[in-house]
């Protein structure tokens, strides 16, 4: 094993995932790059891809008239960026930028869902990976609507 | 023969010394006694602090108990009493009844790593804690820090954290729920830092201190990483009134929370604490 494989197979995203799924996987994917300022990913854009973040820090945003752009999460190594991918219709909500420069894994979305659907146990265990980050950030999303640091808190 | 000073429902009048301000409606006023008399105290203990012709509110220490003759009091302005005490400048009266209520357990520390979760003005009832770390530094393993608040503006003891930053015998991480600001620092819940942080699970102490919603999740986070309910602690916040444990008014549960805490080990909290209303 060697390259991406043994990459994305180090990446605590995939800790401990099968050897024949990393092989699929890397199949898919391919090093990238960002530097600083550079976005990954941007709001209603198609989601082609996700980031196994390896190097530097990725900021999330959300836009909107008269509110100027919210930074609502960072990431950093060991991360993921993007999960938008996984549902219809495929686009992003947000928009994801480089703090720093970043290195990163890019993985191929339509790729994967191909690869997926094919092989439902592929999809079962990338489902049982993609679920907990979802729900970590609903539940991150949760104590932030809280304001729970507001002057009642 | 009767002694006002041990009578902890006997008023101490005291002067502030020095006053400043350490975020939008939050200020630190240290204080001195008359004759500049030393008020020993516990890190995690708090005094309740009247405003004349206003009233009397609960606050945290949050300077070095090292120090007993600076008594040092970060007050966020949120009621009538809280905004009148951070109203009064160098050299206006006060009055103070304490030192009140339980400690953070310092001695159950030593020897283990020590994980702080601090949530908004809750850094400043953790700051004696962390001033005692510090100063007995070698008597700990692993410390850390991780402060989340609302936005950058926000972040108290500015200073402090980067004095603290540039030790590097103490991971201080720093975190915002969101912001607008250009901001390099980290963006999301103080509890997403705990699964990043180091510590050995099986000989850490946790304290915990802010919101108590953001607390029960900082709990949660931590027994995720394999920590004991015995083995967190955190600062309850309720209605005091006599600070002594005679009028009731700050009763969760079976506890009273100005006799029995403000520190109190999770394990007896965790199950009222997610009664509602309570």
């Amino acid at each position: 094993m060697e390259g991406i494989e043994q990459i994305i197979t180090e990446h605590p995203f995939f800790a401990g995932i099968d050897p024949a799924y990393t092989h699929l996987i890397s199949n898919c994917a391919k090093n990238t790059r960002f530097d600083p300022g550079q976005y990954l990913l941007q709001q209603g854009a198609r989601a082609e891809q996700f980031y196994l973040l390896r190097h530097g820090r990725v900021v999330l945003e959300l836009s909107g008239p008269g509110r100027g752009t919210v930074t609502f999460q960072t990431l950093g190594p060991g991360e993921l960026v993007g999960v938008s991918w996984l549902i219809p219709p495929y686009r992003w909500t947000y928009d994801a930028k480089a703090l720093e420069l970043v290195r990163a894994v890019s993985i191929d979305a339509t790729c994967l869902r191909t690869k997926s659907e094919a092989d439902h146990d592929l999809g079962y265990e990338l489902m049982k990976r993609f679920m907990p980050v979802l729900v970590q950030r609903l539940h991150a999303a949760r104590l932030q609507l809280l304001d729970v640091y507001g002057a009642r808190g | 023969m009767y002694s006002p000073a041990a009578d902890p429902m006997c008023p101490r009048v005291v002067r502030v010394r020095r006053r400043r301000r350490d975020g939008p409606d939050v200020w630190t006023l240290e204080l001195e006694g008359h004759r500049d008399e030393p008020i020993a105290f516990e890190a995690g203990q708090f005094n309740m602090l009247t405003a004349f012709g206003i009233g009397e509110v609960p606050v945290s220490f949050s300077g070095d108990p090292a120090h007993p003759r600076r008594i040092v009091h970060t007050i966020r302005a949120v009621g009538p009493v809280s905004s009148a005490l951070t109203r009064l400048g160098p050299g206006a009266s006060l009055a103070i009844r304490g030192p009140l209520g339980t400690g953070w357990p310092m001695s159950e520390a030593s020897g283990r790593d020590v994980v702080l979760v601090a949530g908004g003005l809750g850094l400043a009832p953790l700051r004696p804690a962390i001033y005692r770390l510090l100063s007995e530094r070698a008597r700990y393993g692993r410390i850390t820090l991780l402060y989340g608040t609302r936005s950058p503006k926000e972040i108290l003891f500015r200073r402090e954290l980067d004095a603290w930053r540039k030790r590097g015998d103490l991971a201080v991480e720093v975190t915002v729920d969101h912001t607008v600001e250009p901001w390099q620092g980290h963006v999301g819940v103080v509890t997403g830092l705990i699964a990043h942080a180091r510590f050995d699970p099986s000989r850490t102490l946790a304290l915990v201190c802010g919101p108590e919603i953001m607390m029960r999740f900082a709990a949660d986070a931590l027994a995720a990483c394999g920590l004991a309910h015995g083995a967190i602690y955190l600062s309850m916040e309720r209605n005091m009134k006599c600070g002594i444990g005679l009028c009731g008014h700050c009763q969760f549960g079976g506890l009273l929370v100005c006799r029995d805490g403000p520190v109190l080990r999770y394990d007896r909290l965790a199950a009222t604490l997610r009664v509602r209303e309570l």
